[in-house]
């Protein structure tokens, strides 16, 4: 045959052609900005609009952030090291009163010989999420855990912690990049302890306290194990009373006693030192755990046949999502003191926790009801059909189902709430961005300055919201099932 | 039955409720066993109250406070302070989540009557008043027809300045604020001609200015703001403590009670007025169930008026208030304590 060619054909190629460079229109910065930036008359002309926009923004303050001066003890001071620097007339930012008062951003008011508890209480924090958020992922583990133990021993050191509680510490972070090295759910325990530890770490005081509420679900569970055996339904019941009369009438005076006999505890700390970030983080990570739970709860409920608990909930969602969250705020802080007898002592922060969660519990019900509400019936039927009963199919097969679906709703509800605890400040808790930039402003070091204390808080708000954004996109990398 | 058990928790329930009720009747007793006061401050005033780096409290308002503690509890750092922002500070005091508002209050008609509230005496007589920049060239509020004006929303400066310019038919333009730092950064950037608030807020706003010789503050004063301390309707007894240790740091300026020459005076003076005070003739305390130096206690937490007012907003200080209408009557103020006798 090629014989045959060889005759017909006078020339055949047999080597390949080198590859040409693609045209410079095709390829590189060119094809980019062609593609990205002008690819059409609107287009270039939004490109031009807003590269004007940036270049009046740049033009306008650069200098402002150029004469930035971080070393200052006021704002005169800040103004004569301007004047000094770059000449009359010059302006400047005066980011010296974040250094100055960092202490105060970071941890409010909290005692300064005290400021490795709240550290600690972050760093072992997030130790209990680690299996709760990185399960699928050693090497993300690895990466976090490590970070975490060293950040976290470091401030210790660093804010003066007893020896103790170092050594607390690094044996639980070695515990627990041990226990994520060989079996991750070593761990959970400790996840499920750590809520009552964190407030013990925070508040301090009488460890018997926290010990004492551990006890009410035991009791409970060791009622609900008495009774099982004849009559399920009334072993539930029992043992959710027998916690809650425990909690209400026993705990506390047998904390007490048990304080009396054996003295057992940390410096207690009052919530009006609570102040700054520590604050907002406290009542946005109690808010973010307890409203995840108390939604998926209501959610179902709303969703149930049955008519009382249906319509329970329904009344209590819209009800909550038709107030806004200031007036809830201000019922917590004020319109409670009027029923409850005087003389109570209801910790403010925990009224606000509660206001918070039930707050953002509503808007996570409806979130979490769009999931359940986007499943196929045949997931439903599927799990009936398997003969599984309503707690079983929910948990096996429609709540995964469903959550993962409603993750970006959930996420943004939560990172919602977490800016909405900016506005405690107008119960008079010191939030960041308000209160504690109006204190300081109100020290005649600082009075006058404006704009410094709101970029600073912001761009802290900033990183904690794009994390967890950026976490909630991994989560749902991670999830996905179809389509690939 | 069933009814028989609903009717004995109603019943238990009321008892309950009725004993708490008989147990808030004297703020006196409760904060005694409380062991602290629990005062109602300002979130943050340059002067007046304000939380430093390490929370520790201190200001003009924020020193009435710890007179009292010192008058009752016998220690002036036994003081609890709940800031109190502009909306609450009223709720505060009336739910009983405060024994005393210390919270610079303009006393008015309505806040004494209306909201159930007790003023027990003047601290400091503000009064409303403008400041603007030199280049404008004015010198008299008279010559503010047609300005834009920065103005706080939701307080009494809002409805004076209405008052002041109807009454002298001149027109304005508002450019509302929500707070102080806000309206001084508004009017440093030239959105309003004038800012308005109470005389002291000017004074002080202006001492932070990196050019405050650029600033008048015009001679004006529109309003009577008589700022003082208030405590609840209906504890008459609690209402005279905090009257009288107010009129103790106030009396003893005008007789020349420091908190230096005191331990002196207690031992040698010969003034019965000034004996009465401090508790060396006649048991005066006993008449409102204090001990007989509860005076004397007040006065060193802080020393007197004209000590606190020297130490927190005085001409010594970054804001340099003059004395003014809070000097003593001899001095031709309005501070005039009534006699202790």
């Amino acid at each position: 045959m090629s014989d045959t060619h060889a005759e017909t054909v006078s020339f055949v190629r047999d080597t390949m052609l080198p590859s040409a460079p693609p045209p410079a229109t095709q390829a590189g910065a060119v094809h980019w900005l062609r593609e990205n930036l002008f690819a059409g008359p609107i287009n270039t002309v939004l490109t031009i609009i807003g590269a004007l926009i940036i270049w009046f923004l740049f033009s306008h303050y650069w200098d402002w952030f150029a004469h930035s001066v971080w070393n200052a003890n006021s704002l005169s001071e800040c103004r004569q090291i301007i004047l000094e620097t770059w000449g009359e007339g010059a302006r400047g930012a005066c980011f010296a009163v974040i250094r100055e008062r960092w202490n105060q951003y970071v941890f409010g008011f909290y005692p300064p010989e005290l400021y490795w508890r709240p550290t600690m209480a972050a760093g072992l924090l997030i130790v209990a999420l680690v299996p709760v958020l990185f399960s699928s992922s050693l090497t993300i583990r690895r990466a976090v855990l490590a970070i975490t133990a060293v950040v976290t021993l470091a401030c210790m050191v660093a804010l003066g912690s007893p020896a103790i509680w170092l050594g607390f510490t690094a044996v639980v972070m070695a515990g627990a990049i041990f226990a994520s090295e060989r079996n991750l759910s070593w761990l959970l325990p400790f996840s499920m302890l750590y809520p009552l530890m964190m407030i013990w770490f925070l508040w301090g005081g009488s460890a018997w306290g926290p010990i004492f509420i551990l006890a009410g679900p035991v009791l409970g569970w060791v009622a609900w194990r008495l009774l099982a055996g004849r009559a399920p339904m009334i072993a539930v019941l029992a043992g959710i009373l027998v916690t809650l009369l425990f909690w209400l009438f026993l705990s506390g005076p047998a904390a007490e006693d048990a304080q009396r006999l054996l003295p057992m505890g940390i410096e207690a700390v009052r919530s009006d030192r609570f102040g700054g970030f520590l604050l907002s983080v406290t009542i946005g990570v109690a808010g973010i755990a307890m409203s995840l739970p108390l939604g998926i709860v209501l959610a179902l409920s709303r969703q149930s046949d049955m008519f009382l608990i249906k319509s329970l909930s329904v009344v209590f969602i819209e009800f909550i999502r038709g107030v806004p969250l200031i007036t809830l705020l201000f019922v917590a802080s004020l319109l409670l003191n009027y029923f409850l007898p005087p003389g109570t002592n209801f910790d403010i922060i925990l009224r606000v926790i509660i206001m918070v969660t039930i707050f953002a519990a509503a808007y996570m019900a409806e979130v979490i009801r769009g999931g359940l509400a986007a499943l196929p019936r045949g997931q439903y039927e599927a799990a009936d059909a398997l003969g599984l009963d309503y707690w079983k199919a929910q948990r096996l097969i429609i709540l995964p189902q469903a959550l993962k679906i409603s993750i970006p709703g959930i996420v943004s509800t939560f990172i919602g709430m977490f800016k909405d605890t900016t506005l405690v400040t107008f119960v008079g808790l010191y939030d960041p961005l308000k209160s504690m930039s109006d204190a300081v402003r109100a020290s005649i070091e600082w009075k006058g300055i404006y704009w410094e204390p709101y970029i600073f808080v912001g761009a802290i708000f900033f990183i904690i919201c794009f994390a967890m954004s950026r976490y909630s996109m991994y989560l749902e990398r991670r999830l996905q099932r179809d389509h690939k | 039955m069933k009814k028989s058990v609903f009717l004995g928790t109603v019943a238990a329930a009321t008892m309950i409720a009725g004993m708490g009720m008989a147990q808030e009747g004297s703020t006196l007793s409760q904060v005694k066993e409380r062991g602290e006061l629990n005062c109602g401050v300002n979130t943050g005033l340059v002067g007046f109250a304000a939380p430093d780096a390490n929370g520790n409290w201190a200001g003009f308002d924020v020193a009435l406070c710890r007179a009292v503690a010192a008058a009752v509890l016998g220690d002036a750092s036994k003081v609890k302070f709940v800031p109190t922002t502009g909306q609450t500070r009223f709720t505060a005091v009336s739910s009983g989540e405060v024994d005393v508002l210390a919270r610079n209050s303009t006393w008015t008609y309505s806040r004494d009557t209306d909201l159930k509230l007790d003023f027990v005496g003047v601290n400091y007589y503000d009064g409303q008043g403008f400041m603007v920049n030199k280049e404008l060239g004015v010198t008299s509020a008279k010559e503010l027809d047609g300005a834009t004006i920065c103005i706080q929303t939701g307080t009494t400066t809002e409805l004076n300045l209405a008052d002041y310019f109807r009454a002298n038919q001149m027109d304005y333009t508002p450019v509302n604020i929500d707070s102080n730092a806000e309206g001084e950064q508004q009017y440093m950037a030239g959105a309003c001609d004038a800012y308005t608030t109470d005389a002291s807020g000017l004074a002080a706003t202006r001492a932070a200015f990196a050019n405050p010789e650029n600033h008048i503050i015009l001679p004006e004063i529109i309003s009577k703001e008589p700022l003082g301390p208030a405590v609840r309707h209906g504890d008459n007894n609690w209402g005279d403590i905090v009257r009288w240790t107010l009129n103790a740091l106030i009396a003893a300026e005008e007789y020349g009670v420091t908190s230096r020459n005191i331990e002196e005076l207690v031992r040698s003076s010969e003034n019965p007025e000034v004996q009465r005070l401090l508790g060396t003739t006649d048991d005066l305390g006993a008449m409102m169930g204090l001990d007989a130096e509860w005076a004397k206690r007040a006065i060193l937490a802080n020393g007197n008026y004209g000590e606190i007012f020297a130490a927190n907003i005085g001409e010594q200080t970054p804001i340099g208030l003059a004395r003014g209408l809070n000097a003593q009557w001899t001095q031709g103020g309005l501070l005039y304590a009534s006699p202790f006798r």
